[in-house]
């Protein structure tokens, strides 16, 4: 809770200070919404393909990160990985390790 | 600070999803927005935005949802109940934590009308309906006659493309098929929806065949002048049921004698023991009807950032109803991103701010090949402001190498979380 609190307000903060250039305010809710199908509503997968709610955001970056490189051989996510830019891979980051 | 403080308070209380809430908290748009929308149909597109807009409403925005149906049955898995591997209690769904958890008011009825003018629904059963903004995710109807001979038969010529009754029929039809039958499936021009899903229903049809009754054969009489998806990766599938998939491309169905089962094709004429006719399709009827500018009179033509039908404010229209952009598949999956997409887009709509200006939705469909072994084609679309529609992303998305096992697993895994997703 504690680190989802922290996340959250972080969020806030960047929304409002503008480092992020989110133009709507619900972009990363919106964006991590796009992986649901797969990774369950919020993150929360019911097994078979694994949860993102709640890990480390550098963890799932660097996941991501790796999808696209190649360096990291997956079935699907690194066709799915290169189809977002970075800052839209920071937003959903974000947004996941936020969620209990 | 005083609001966030009492939203981080709130969320700590809240079951699942409550961080969700904290973001719509931050943002200053979190109470009293209100209104209601009317969803019409319960299926991928439809349940899913019913969901999400309550969700993401904190529970503000009232959603009705008019389903014709009492239980949600799904078409993605619905091939493997006809081959014989699922059961119809495998893919069939209650819609009751929409109303228990998420507050939904959902009423079984038929949508007959809508007037534009008035903000109305009319229904069979429960009069008219006012909306602030109705959804409107009624999937596809048939353009049955243009078949000829083929209205008022589709017990004996079934087509298994909404999944229910007709894929029991199929089935069943299947089942009862002597050892050395013919199995005809016929595919219409595309765009049909699920562009996989014909040479999907091929392979398990093929699969159950092989082990009970090896002297059969299947027949795709194909309209299209190729595999309309994945085609490598199906011309090899195919190749692994030799002799017993026989593939026919440039066959566009004329007529049907539903007695005899037998296909009038343009160069051709097929007896079949079971005749698996999907006949052409367009946007459900409701959407067809209400007087919504459609492209080629099929299919309805939306702005790509509210989803609302062009010109028509208000009504929002999604999933196979729509007339796609580019290679955009009609999916059960791309429905549900698109159901995100609208209820994002009303409650900004309802709280008088302006809608993300760049949705992004993204695809992937699944396809077995036999009980085990699965393979996937996706891509992501980004919404491209100067041609003001979602444009695939080039670098992204593509095809599994082979059908594998590890993505039989993985499809499994999909559906589960896309029916919680829409339904639970
Ligand atoms: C055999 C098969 C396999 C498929 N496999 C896949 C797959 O693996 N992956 C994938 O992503 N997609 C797959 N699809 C495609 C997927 O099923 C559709 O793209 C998806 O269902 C579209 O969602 P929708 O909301 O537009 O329509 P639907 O899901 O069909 O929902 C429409 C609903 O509206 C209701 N309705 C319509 N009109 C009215 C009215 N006037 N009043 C009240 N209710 C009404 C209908 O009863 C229905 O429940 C498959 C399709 C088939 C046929
Ligand atoms: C079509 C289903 C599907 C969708 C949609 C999807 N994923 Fe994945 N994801 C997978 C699968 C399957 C894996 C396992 C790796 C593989 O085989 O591709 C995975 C793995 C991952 C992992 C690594 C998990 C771990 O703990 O090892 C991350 C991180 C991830 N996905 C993030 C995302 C994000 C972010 C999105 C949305 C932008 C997304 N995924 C959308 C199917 C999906």
């Amino acid at each position: 809770m504690n680190l989802a609190k922290t996340a959250l307000i972080t969020l806030c903060l960047m929304g409002t200070t503008g480092l992020v250039h989110a133009t709507d305010p619900n972009l990363a809710r919106n964006l991590a919404a796009t992986c649901a199908n797969c990774h369950g509503t919020n993150g929360k997968s019911l097994g078979g393909i694994e949860s993102l709610a709640g890990e480390p955001k550098q963890k799932l970056l660097q996941k991501l990160a790796d999808y696209r490189s190649g360096e990291k051989p997956a079935s699907v996510m690194h066709q799915i990985a290169r189809g977002y830019t970075d800052e839209q891979l920071d937003l959903i980051t974000t947004y996941f390790a936020a969620q209990k | 600070m005083q609001n966030r403080r009492d939203f981080l308070k709130t969320a700590g209380i809240a079951a699942a999803g409550s961080s969700v809430f904290g973001i719509a908290g931050c943002a200053g748009m979190g109470k009293g927005s209100g209104g209601h929308v009317v969803v019409v149909g319960g299926g991928y597109g439809g349940a899913t935005v019913a969901k999400y807009l309550r969700m993401w409403s904190e529970g503000q925005i009232r959603v009705t949802l008019i389903e014709r149906n009492t239980a949600f049955v799904s078409c993605p898995v619905s091939n493997l109940v006809i081959g014989g591997l699922k059961t119809m209690a495998d893919i069939t769904m209650s819609y009751d934590n929409l109303k228990s958890r998420w507050g939904v008011t959902v009423i079984t009825d038929e949508v007959r009308a809508l007037d534009t003018a008035k903000r109305t629904l009319t229904t069979t059963n429960n009069g008219t309906i006012t909306y602030d903004h109705v959804v409107l995710s009624p999937g596809i109807d048939f353009m049955t006659d243009s078949v000829g001979g083929l209205s008022g038969n589709e017990a004996l010529v079934p087509h298994a493309w909404k999944a229910g009754p007709q894929t029991v029929i199929l089935r069943t039809q299947l089942e009862s098929m002597k050892d050395g039958g013919i199995f005809a499936i016929h595919i219409p021009k595309a765009p049909y929806r699920c562009p996989p899903g014909p040479y999907e229903r091929a392979c398990l049809v093929a699969n159950y065949l092989r082990q009970a009754k090896p002297k059969s054969k299947v027949l795709v009489l194909d309209a299209n002048g190729e595999i309309q998806s994945k085609k490598a990766l199906f011309t090899k599938a195919f190749e692994s049921y030799k002799g017993l998939i026989e593939y026919r491309p440039n066959n566009e169905l004329r007529s049907v004698d539903a007695k005899t089962r037998t296909a009038e094709l343009d160069f051709d004429k097929v007896k079949a023991d079971v005749l698996n006719v999907i006949p052409p399709m367009r946007a459900g009827d409701i959407a067809a009807r209400s007087g919504l500018p459609l492209i080629n009179d099929r299919w309805v033509d939306v702005d790509w950032i509210t989803y609302e039908a062009k010109g028509v404010p208000g009504v929002h229209v999604i999933g196979d109803a729509l007339f796609p952009a580019p290679t955009m598949p009609k999916s059960g999956h791309m429905a549900n991103q698109q159901g995100k997409v609208v209820a994002a887009a009303i409650i900004n709509l309802l709280a008088g701010e302006a809608p993300n200006a760049s949705p992004v939705v993204m695809n992937t469909c699944y396809s077995f090949v036999d009980g085990k072994n699965a393979m996937h084609v996706a891509s992501v679309h980004q919404y491209d402001a100067i041609k003001k529609q979602p444009m695939p992303v080039a670098a992204a998305g593509g095809v599994s190498p082979a059908a594998n096992e590890i993505e039989g697993k993985f499809a499994h895994a999909w559906a589960q979380n896309i029916w919680a997703d829409m339904l639970a």
